[in-house]
């Protein structure tokens, strides 16, 4: 097969940060490469060199049998590039955007014409072509990116990130239109932090902290973990418990919550020899392969449980490349104590609404969520979770409808209910000029302790989250997962019975991401009810009850397992927690993209449009 | 024709590039006007449906006149001055009458200068004037004493409270002058350009120079520092565009505006401000088309240091605004600063603007004076225009 693109030797350096070391690849013609990885991890710096628009330090790379130095105007000719949030005028309609990029890559007369309509039929933006762009929906405004990005039929396609704030439904649908091209010869590139994704992709580039880690077809790396992929179940209530053990086992390298079971991955066969003697042993004759899983259906033997194996995923591969997630003690939830709490149910709301304007960002939202109970609130961007969480902890007022916590209602004494409640805002809202020290101090300040409780329970979180070689930089400089602890720290700081958290681990490497679980499934061992946000499908399996939240209302609330079994088709028997939500949403979509299109119909052209 | 248009635009190409031998690929062309145009024209659009920028081009600059015309107006009227009467003679009461009778004083009279000495150390006095015990038996035996005490920590106000109370005491003396005997000297002074010597005749042209300075810099580097914050910067990158088209279609949009900005202004000032335009339109909009060129430079070279719209404001504010504002003559006259800041505000393009507008509008087409600013401010452009040139490429790399 050709080569579209060729990385020799590639180095990027940023001042002292080394984004790429030393990374050597190939895109080939015709296939859709993953460029797969955490945040952080130079799959945009990458994407930037590929597309010319930055120059290696060190090292080649050729697109096209372009150099991207010397020959940058030649492959700005020959590449199609998405950057992240779409690169589209929001100010401008979708025919304006087009118009735009057609004229700058050169399209005309007939040609031009000729692929309007190409690119509309197949972004199936013909009814909106009238609409600015910033009024349309994150999945739409993807493809109208993509339909820019293909203008002038490029050989390479490269796409930053293209499915963040994209809802599943439409996901789905950039993936046909990515596959159709892939056919037609051309080579595509498509970023994603989403390690699920990697699976679906011909080949994958796995880079993690500038280092690329593998390359080839997913399958061989998932290969590499055939029968040491576990799923655990029948493990009642004590799920975390066990948990918990499993991950402090030597015999085990990773493992997750997943619906009512715990998902495990074996640790890779030798250097566990010592742990096996400590638990008294197996025989010497016992094949290596066996010997971790003895070791595991004994646990669950312990635990009244059952085990199957399971297909490995592309995670556990990333996981076991990086040689196995964390331990699973939380000592923060160990010092924490138990939580008292009046009642059963910790939050409540009825008929929860928001309107901004004439847009409904809420409506008329109910729901429990019962005392030491992990409650998720899952949605694509733009669903309403946010405002939905935000009324919940007294950050907004809510348009009509009533929400308390802990018993106490948030309209008339929000102020009360917030000394009640712990909240970490997205991306962790510490303030990058005090010191670590500082934010500690203020945040307890903030919640009202002082004097002699105050200082101890600064020491005591300085301690339990090994904060204290960090006490004097700015939380801007620490390591990704020292920042989270002390985000979580500030927010656990007055012990709050119940924990607010919003998208605590978007743009967070599954490493980093395990282990704040870890710290979370502790705490609810404790007592402690967790409200969470996210739109990490796979994450919504960590909590007890999940809402699916889309376009502004609840369309379902249950349990992770009961929401995948209530999608289940003879297509998917086993549908994953994305293909559920895709299932559910899908007949909303039918009925709201009919509405949609006769809205464009209907609807007169925008400002300042000449008709 | 360019080779890229040719190839890439010609309907009979092969519709799949990528299929193709890899070396079929059209040489790329650095200028295009047609990729030019349609940069225009999204610029365009932009600005029509952005109301910000519809604001500054056409609602700040109304604002600004209003302001500058009548609550800027360096004209002192109804200071308010305190007179103590201490001698209680008919020459000493004509001369309090004479205080009273003149509208730039709103005077309290009082007998005992203890009652007025605190209002002006308070600051509800801007002024004391003092009519000694003794004034009209010194006024027979020829030297008679008049004190002034003025607020020295204002001293624009204090320079007009003596001022205008010499005058009183001059026009004073003249009236006594005069039926008294009928000789003596009568000076009538004349101003020229402004006869009534209205501040607001020279405020308003240097007003349309802000904000010929708020569209040329400001809003230029607001939008480009705009188009990296929303990663669309990243996008035009990524196309053939050349950086010289990108670049000039963010700007030519905007030196539209600027002038037609400049045309309102004017109708504006003729209009409701009489202040008329003596000088032709057509070196109006010469000399403005001129100092848009510095100006849009100077928002260039911001936005090419910041690409975030909030350090692009304050560099804009402090580096245009500002001396725009305080170096440029519009308010404080150049000759009566240190000689160091005289320096300074030659290499400030709103200098050269704002005296050849004022000549513009008050006095004329004077071409000397225009050729020498024009010359300045195209000296001042170069040096932004070459400071942006060196500093910006078509890349992502700092």
């Amino acid at each position: 097969m050709d080569t579209a693109v060729e990385i020799r030797g590639l180095v990027k350096r940023f001042d002292d940060l080394e984004a790429l070391a030393s990374i050597n690849a190939d895109v080939l013609v015709g296939t859709l490469t993953g460029l797969v990885g955490p945040d952080g991890a130079g799959k945009t710096t990458l994407m930037r060199i590929m597309a010319a628009l930055m120059a290696p330090t060190e090292g080649t790379v050729q697109l096209a049998g372009f150099d991207v130095v010397r020959d940058a105007d030649h492959i700005h000719v020959v590449t199609g590039y998405m950057p992240q949030r779409f690169g589209l005028y929001e100010d401008l309609s979708v025919l304006e955007n087009l118009e735009l990029y057609a004229s700058l890559r050169g399209l005309r007369g007939g040609e031009r014409s000729a692929t309007f309509d190409r690119l509309l039929a197949f972004t199936r933006l013909g009814p909106f072509t009238r609409r600015l762009a910033g009024q349309l929906s994150g999945g739409m405004k993807q493809k109208l990116g993509l339909a820019c990005a293909l203008m002038a039929r490029p050989r390479v396609l490269l796409l930053d990130e293209p499915s963040v704030g994209v809802d599943p439904v439409s996901r789905q649908d950039l993936w046909r239109m990515v596959g159709e091209l892939t056919e037609e010869g051309m080579a595509v590139v498509w970023s994603t932090a989403y390690l699920d994704e990697a699976e679906r992709c011909d080949s994958v580039l796995l880079l993690d902290g500038g280092q690329l880690l593998f390359d080839g077809p997913p399958r061989d790396l998932t290969g590499r973990l055939v029968g040491r992929s576990l799923r655990v179940s029948g493990l009642g209530d004590n799920r975390r418990e066990f948990l918990a053990t499993a991950l402090d086992h030597a015999a085990v390298c990773d493992g997750v919550i997943q619906g009512s079971g715990v998902r495990l991955v074996l640790a890779e066969e030798g250097g566990t020899s010592a742990v096996l003697a400590e638990e008294g042993g197996t025989s010497a004759d016992v094949s290596a392969g066996e010997t971790n899983r003895v070791a595991v259906e004994k646990l669950c033997a312990a635990h009244g449980a059952q085990l199957v194996t399971v297909e490995p995923r592309f995670e556990d591969a990333f996981i076991d490349l990086l040689g196995g997630g964390p331990e699973g003690r939380s000592a923060i939830a160990e010092r924490f104590g138990d939580v008292a709490l009046d009642g059963d149910v910790a939050v409540s709301c009825r008929d929860l609404s928001k309107h901004f304007g004439t847009f409904v960002a809420t409506d008329k939202v109910s729901f429990d969520v019962q005392r030491g109970e992990i409650f998720g609130l899952l949605g694509p961007n733009g669903a309403g979770k946010s405002t939905t969480f935000k009324m919940l902890c007294g950050l907004l007022k809510p348009t009509s409808g009533d929400a308390q916590v802990v018993g106490v209602d948030l309209r008339t004494a929000a102020n009360t209910a917030k000394l009640r409640l712990g909240y970490m805002a997205q991306k962790f809202s510490l303030y990058g000029l005090l010191s670590v020290r500082q934010n500690l101090e203020f945040f307890s300040g903030v919640y009202g302790l002082s004097g002699a409780n105050r200082r101890q329970r600064i020491q005591e979180m300085i301690e339990t989250f090994g904060l204290e070689r960090f006490l004097d930089a700015s939380p801007d400089l620490l390591p990704l997962g020292f920042k989270q602890r002390l985000a979580l720290a500030c927010a656990l700081m007055h012990r709050p019975p119940v924990l607010f958290l919003d998208e605590p681990t978007s743009g967070v490497d599954p490493i980093t991401r395990r282990e704040f679980w870890t710290h979370i499934n502790g705490l609810v061992r404790r007592g402690v009810t967790v409200l969470v946000t996210t739109h990490f499908m796979d994450e919504a399996e960590y909590c007890d009850r999940v809402a699916l939240m889309y376009q502004a209302r609840l369309i379902a609330l249950d349990s992770p397992d009961a929401l995948k079994a209530s999608a289940a088709s003879t297509e998917h028997p086993e549908p994953t927690m994305e293909q559920a939500f895709i299932t559910l949403v899908e007949a909303q979509l039918v009925e709201a993209q009919l509405a949609e299109v006769q809205l464009a119909a209907t609807q007169a052209t925008p400002p300042g449009v000449a008709a | 024709m360019s080779p890229a248009l040719s190839s890439a635009g010609s309907p009979s190409g092969s519709p799949t590039v990528a299929a193709d031998a890899s070396d079929r690929v059209a040489p790329p062309s650095v200028f295009q006007p047609r990729r030019l145009a349609a940069l225009v024209r999204k610029e365009s659009l932009q600005i029509v449906r952005d109301p910000s920028a519809l604001v500054i081009a056409f609602v700040l600059p109304v604002v600004m006149l209003f302001l500058f015309a009548y609550a800027v107006s360096l004209d002192v009227e109804g200071v308010r001055l305190g007179l103590v009467l201490e001698d209680g003679g008919v020459a000493a009461r004509e001369l309090a009458a004479g205080f009273a009778a003149t509208p730039f004083f709103d005077v309290l009279t009082v007998h005992d200068r203890r009652q007025v000495e605190d209002m002006l150390v308070a600051g509800t006095l801007r002024g004391i004037v003092v009519i000694p015990q003794d004034f009209d038996r010194a006024l027979a035996g020829g030297t008679p004493r008049l004190q002034v005490i003025t607020d020295g920590a204002q001293p624009n106000t204090a320079n007009f409270v003596s001022g205008y109370a010499e005058g009183v005491l001059a026009t004073w003396l003249a009236s006594r002058q005069t039926s008294t005997s009928s000789g003596g000297v009568q000076l009538e002074p004349r101003y020229w350009f402004n006869p009534e010597i209205e501040s607001r005749r020279f405020l308003v042209p240097g007003a349309i120079a802000i904000v010929m300075t708020m569209i040329g810099t400001l809003l230029t580097a607001l939008v480009m520092a705009r188009e990296w914050e929303r990663g669309t910067m990243e996008a035009l990158f990524s196309t053939p565009s050349g950086i010289v088209e990108i670049l000039i279609g963010k700007l030519l949009p905007y030196f539209a505006l600027g002038l037609l900005a400049t045309l309102g202004c004017t109708a504006l000032a003729s209009t409701v401000f009489e202040v008329p335009l003596r000088g032709s339109l057509v070196a109006l909009l010469l000399l403005t088309s001129t100092f848009l060129i510095p100006a849009l430079g100077q928002g260039l070279l911001i936005s090419a240091l910041a690409r975030n719209q909030f350090v692009a404001s304050q560099l804009a504010l402090l580096s245009g605004f500002l001396p725009a504002f305080l170096l440029s003559g519009f308010l404080f006259n150049i000759e009566s600063m240190p000689g160091w800041i005289q320096l300074i505000t030659r290499v400030i393009p709103a200098r050269y603007f704002v005296s050849s507008l004022q000549t513009v509008f008050l006095a004329g087409d004077v071409w000397p004076i225009f050729v020498r600013d024009i010359l300045a401010m195209l000296a001042v452009g170069a040096v932004f225009f070459g400071l942006t040139a060196a500093t910006t490429r078509k890349s992502l790399d700092r």
